[in-house]
């Protein structure tokens, strides 16, 4: 096993991880009536709707065209009629634009034609197949993957490094498609090494997921480049530059990007979907997500992008008890819904559930000075400081304490004894210096 | 449906101020223990005042301040016990009032309440006490015990081995005076042990500080064995140093305390006027600590040195 990254922290380590939840439930396909698909799911400016009110569409027909550098198309992930093109309320502060789909059951699809043979296909042709699939990080970031395989002038990757660690409490979607369909990753992983020009590439799972390990070891025996690599299992495996630090050894600099150290860094789903996207021509329009926590049967459900958390949740049994919050994402780092009605964005790998006993919020403490957040910071930071920064809205101080580094993966609130709003502080210092940073420029 | 709506993360760990304090609290049981063994009942009746006051001042000064009251957070309790471990067993009721009314309300409420105290309250306490009322704060005198303070015999007695072997011994067992709750080592090397085991404090303040010290007094001529079994040296790293709020944030900055602290207790201890140095050690690297904060910063992940 590989050495670790800087601090970190063990989520309900010895209660339970929630994992064991939905581990060892198989993915089963849900099919919904209705889906309510937002036009702006992955980073960067919202798609613009290509179909009105009335119109039939097929599944994996083109729905919003992408907009600008970091745009990327939407599919229909149904079959059916378009019912409504219109604003709802999703996870963001404001209602977002959606095209709401009925599904006729036909699951009539557009013709899809692949684009290659692994190992024939021309780099270019993947990354284009890749935009035209709409594929985004399906790990939660939503950063157009095309994007991310454009590797600009002057810069050249070493490593193509797959991310599946899966290190939030309760998710096991990743960890389904790894021990169920190792292969889509590995041909996947193939195409995005060829995509980047490399002859390297890791699979890297947590040793909390040693069965995938050797599922993945096992379907990809023949591919002496590709390695499977077992780390540490610890909180937050999966950020893409503790990743990057413990599979290469070297570390991100500040405000550069991964490919900065030579570095692609891809979750499992996006490289299985990059896989459909060149060998069937499929468009990402279905993904694994997991629903779980106070459900009565927690599932990994593959499901159809814009299904309405609602569906999904009667899908595990419904509601074990009251519901008193529900997270899109994991736990550590997952947005809290206002309803039920939400939609399974691309980037959506997790429903939970919390009833009244889970969500019971605490009251926050003054600091002690323990430590703890530092210790934890897996970045190198000091939490409670920009954090006391951000209580005097004292931005400068908080871009100086580097708070434009936090990751906001959570680390510092969970330990905190005081249970300080340490990371939320860190979120709100960023986007502050960001918009103020954005301002001064015009 | 009525949903919480909260920021991430959604999960907190199970650690608590008030865990932290009760778990200090069950540390210190072994030597309060060992102070009703070596002091009698007087002992414990010490500690109940401190607790008792330390709890009341804390209760009336957010009263008075109308803050949010936090006795329950346990931090005034430990703050009681530690005053009443560091006064000898003669020491006056009024005293102890005193102790915990400097403690709670001038060195804790009137900077802001917990966590915001640049001094160890209980330390401080003892510092105001020794320096007002001397012959109370030295007065070992005990039914029990007989002998001189063993810091006093340091400076003149130069034993040899054969002769140091059972003074060691009682030293270590506590059969020794001083202040009530340092004498025994057995007990604060428990409370030591149970500290680290339950993850409450780390071994780089206690250790680096022991280590140092010994090193120090080696250096100074000192038997480092004999001259760490005495006086408070043990008691102060373990529960008074190890105070989150007086040192320093990063485990960096906190072996620079710890080794700050030991050189400085061996400084006291040699040139100084008094025979012991730990209160005021303690009390300079915690005035030192924001200093260190500034300098031992974590290293950021992908740090790009900036140009001045």
């Amino acid at each position: 096993m590989r050495s670790t990254f800087r601090g970190g922290v063990h989520p309900l380590h010895g209660i339970h991880e929630g994992k064991p939840l939905s581990k060892n439930s198989a993915i089963t396909e849900l099919k919904t009536e209705t889906v309510v698909i937002p036009v702006g799911m992955h980073l960067g400016a919202p798609s613009t709707p290509c179909v009105k009110k009335g119109d039939r569409v097929l599944v994996g027909q083109i729905i919003a065209e992408p907009v600008g550098f970091l745009g990327v198309p939407v599919h229909a992930s149904v079959s059916g009629t378009v019912k409504a093109v219109e604003p709802r309320q999703q996870l963001k502060g404001h209602p977002e634009l959606c095209i709401e789909i009925e599904n006729d059951g036909l699951d009539e699809s557009v013709e899809f034609t692949p684009k290659g043979d692994i190992d024939t296909v021309e780099p270019a042709v993947i990354i284009a197949a890749v935009k035209e699939a709409g594929i985004v990080g399906m790990g939660g970031a939503a950063f157009p993957t095309a994007v991310k395989l454009a590797i600009p002038e002057g810069k050249k990757a070493e490593t193509v490094i797959i991310n599946g660690a899966e290190c939030e409490p309760y998710l096991t979607c990743d960890y389904r498609l790894m021990m169920e369909q190792p292969e889509r990753i590995v041909n996947g992983l193939r195409l995005l090494m060829r995509a980047a020009g490399v002859s390297k590439g890791v699979i890297a799972v947590e040793s909390n997921k040693r069965d995938c390990a050797e599922v993945l070891s096992k379907a990809a025996e023949q591919f002496p480049q590709i390695e499977v690599s077992v780390l540490p299992t610890k909180y937050p495996q999966g950020g893409e530059k503790q990743l990057i630090n413990v599979v290469t050894g070297r570390q991100v600099p500040q405000g550069k990007l991964p490919i900065d150290v030579g570095a692609l860094v891809f979750n499992v789903q996006t490289t299985a979907a990059v896989a459909d996207a060149v060998l069937l021509g499929k468009p990402l329009y279905e993904r694994i997500t997991t629903v779980s926590g106070a459900v009565n049967s927690p599932v990994n459900l593959r499901l159809r992008v814009g299904t309405l958390f609602s569906d999904a949740i009667k899908a595990a049994g419904g509601f074990r008890g009251e519901p008193a919050m529900i997270i899109s994402g994991g736990p550590m780092t997952g947005f809290c819904c206002q309803d039920d009605s939400v939609s399974v964005t691309k980037a959506g790998g997790g429903i939970l559930v919390y009833d009244a006993s889970m969500a019971k919020q605490t009251q926050e403490g003054a600091c002690i000075r323990c430590g703890k957040c530092v210790s934890a910071c897996p970045m190198g930071l000091m939490p409670y400081q920009i954090k006391f920064d951000a209580e005097k809205k004292n931005w400068d101080m908080a871009k100086k304490h580097n708070a434009m580094d936090c990751i906001a993966c959570g680390a510092c609130s969970y330990s905190c004894p005081a249970k300080r709003y340490l990371t939320a502080a860190c979120k709100v210092a960023k986007e502050m210096i960001a918009d103020r940073d954005r301002r001064a420029k015009q | 449906m009525r949903l919480t709506v909260s920021p991430a993360p959604h999960a907190k760990s199970q650690a608590s101020t008030q865990g932290i304090m009760a778990v200090v609290l069950i540390a210190l049981l072994p030597c309060v223990i060992a102070s009703v063994v070596f002091f009698g009942l007087r002992a414990l009746l010490l500690v109940g005042i401190a607790v008792v006051s330390c709890v009341a001042f804390e209760f009336l000064a957010q009263k008075i301040a109308r803050r949010r009251v936090t006795i329950s957070d346990l931090s005034a309790a430990v703050t009681g016990v530690i005053l009443a471990l560091n006064l000898p067993v003669n020491a006056p009721w009024w005293m102890v009032l005193v102790g915990s009314a400097i403690s709670i309300l001038l060195v804790k409420q009137l900077f802001g309440g917990i966590g915001c105290n640049f001094l160890n309250p209980a330390l401080t306490a003892r510092a105001v006490l020794l320096a007002s009322w001397p012959s109370h704060m030295t007065d070992f005198s005990s039914d029990a015990i007989s002998s001189a303070t063993p810091l006093a015999l340091d400076a003149v007695t130069s034993a040899t081995q054969l002769e140091q072997a059972p003074e060691l011994l009682d030293r270590f067992i506590g059969n020794i005076n001083g202040s009530i709750g340092e004498v025994c080592k057995i007990a604060i090397l428990v409370g030591l042990l149970f500290l680290l085991l339950s993850g409450v404090v780390t071994w780089h303040v206690p250790i680096s500080f022991i280590g140092s010290f010994m090193l120090f007094a080696w250096l100074f001529g000192y038997d480092p064995l004999l001259a760490v079994m005495s006086g408070g040296v043990l008691f102060g790293a373990v529960f008074m140093a190890t105070d989150y709020v007086t040192n320093p944030m990063t485990k960096k900055g906190q072996l620079v305390f710890g080794i700050g602290c030991g050189l400085l207790v061996a400084v006291i201890r040699k040139f100084g006027s008094y025979p012991e140095g730990v209160t005021y050690a303690i009390l300079i690297m915690n005035i030192l600590t924001p200093l260190i904060d500034r300098f031992m910063k974590p290293k950021v992940y992908g740090e790009v040195k900036k140009h001045a």
